[in-house]
Parts: structure tokens; C-alpha cells; sequence
């Protein structure tokens, strides 16, 4: 391997442990669980992040929400939100421990940009203002 | 035939029809990009209320021939609306939605 190239791969590993790509989930609980287990499913996964080296920026928990159509043949539930900052690999492993779990009815990570992440941001002031 | 023959008549005494531009009324304001215009950068999926602008009645994307936004918005709004459709924020087939 031509030494510049080891040189940048080099730095390349530090740069992603520098810059960690900023990501955000939300997931939906299967609305039959009780509260209990809803925290300790969000507890869970929360700590499976932190525990993988995340560091969780924001969480936020919309209830109860009716959906716009049924799956499961439910009509609503419980929608988390999750912000985060991981290694990219990370995520696969979350989103098959997602698909593995049968409380968890519908899932989507994505990962944000320099805009999304302003925006992010305005947001949840915004959010701690009216609450 | 009478009125056929009243219709030579009137053509006849130099009645123009369709020559000059016809004054049809067309809508003089012009569209724009929402998003251009108020400095929007980012279409978020989690807001159903604001994605509902660019639905139909049907929850059918509309094009951005009748909704004048720019084909850099028209992307991200189209990916904002399907990932909506995903986490059942808006649904995929609706009816009378607004």
C-alpha cells in the first residue's frame, strides 16, 4: 500500500471518530404495550446506542398518535424520537435489532445534513419554548 | 337556412372574427418556490401539516407545474413525502384529504 494512501486512511479513522455522522430515528411502539414496557423498551435501545459509543442528542416522545393508515391492523401508536451522533455501522446493527423486535411496528433512521441539523436544532428550542 | 343566410349576411358586412388576440383572462400572478422565496432549507418529514401543501386530495404528490417549486425543493419535498407515507404521518391512498 502506497504510503500516502495508509496516511489518509489513517486520518480518515480519526476524522470518523472526529466527525461522527449526526443521525435521527423514529420509531413506532406496537400500541398494546403498557407503559412500563414502553420505557423500558426506549431505556433499551437508548442504552444499546450509548453502549455502541453514541451520544444521544435528543430523545423525544410523541405519545400516543393516531396513524394514517393501519399496520398491523392497529390503529395507532407510540411514536420516539431518537437523535444521535454514531459510526455509520452502528445503524445497520440498530435497524436489525429493530426489525428482530416484534414491539416495534414501523422504523426510519436518517441521517442529516448541515441543513437538517439547524433545522434540528430550531426545532427542539422551539419545543422546549411551548412546553 | 334562414339564419345560415343571416350568418353570410354578417360575415359579409365585414364582422372579423378571431383576427385581433382575444382578451381571455389569465393569471397574471406568477408562481413561485415557497421555499426559495422564505429561505426554507430543509423539508422536514415529520411535519405532516406543512407537507400537506404539496399533496393532493388523493395524498397524491402534485407536480411542480401547479405548485411552482423549484426542481432542487421538488426532490427533497418528494423524498419528505414518502418518508412521511412510511411512519403513517400522511397516508399513501387517502380520499377527500383536505
Amino acid at each position: 500500500m502506497h504510503p500516502l494512501w495508509q496516511k489518509a486512511k489513517d486520518l480518515n479513522i480519526n476524522f470518523n471518530r472526529f466527525f461522527m455522522n449526526h443521525y435521527e430515528t423514529v420509531f413506532i411502539l406496537n400500541p398494546v404495550l403498557s407503559e412500563d414496557q414502553i420505557k423500558e423498551t426506549v431505556k433499551k435501545y437508548e442504552d444499546l446506542l450509548v453502549s455502541k459509543g453514541a451520544e444521544m442528542i435528543s430523545k423525544e416522545n410523541w405519545g400516543l398518535k393516531k396513524l394514517a393508515y393501519p399496520i398491523q391492523n392497529k390503529k395507532s401508536g407510540f411514536y420516539h424520537l431518537f437523535e444521535f451522533t454514531v459510526d455509520g455501522e452502528v445503524v445497520h446493527e440498530l435497524e436489525t435489532e429493530f426489525k428482530r423486535d416484534e414491539r416495534f411496528m414501523r422504523y426510519l433512521t436518517v441521517s442529516l445534513d448541515k441543513h437538517a441539523i439547524a433545522w434540528a436544532e430550531k426545532r427542539r428550542n422551539r419545543n422546549k419554548k411551548s412546553a | 337556412m334562414a339564419t345560415l343566410q343571416q350568418q353570410a349576411k354578417g360575415k359579409k358586412d365585414g364582422e372579423i372574427r378571431y383576427l385581433t388576440p382575444l382578451n381571455i383572462e389569465t393569471n397574471k400572478t406568477k408562481k413561485y418556490c415557497m421555499f426559495k422565496r422564505s429561505g426554507i432549507k430543509y423539508v422536514d418529514y415529520k411535519d405532516p401539516d406543512f407537507l400537506l401543501k404539496f399533496v393532493n386530495e388523493q395524498g397524491k404528490i402534485l407536480p411542480r407545474r401547479l405548485t411552482g417549486t423549484s426542481l432542487k425543493y421538488q426532490r427533497k419535498v418528494a423524498v419528505a413525502v414518502k418518508r412521511a407515507r412510511h411512519l403513517a404521518l400522511m397516508p399513501y391512498v387517502a380520499d377527500l384529504l383536505k
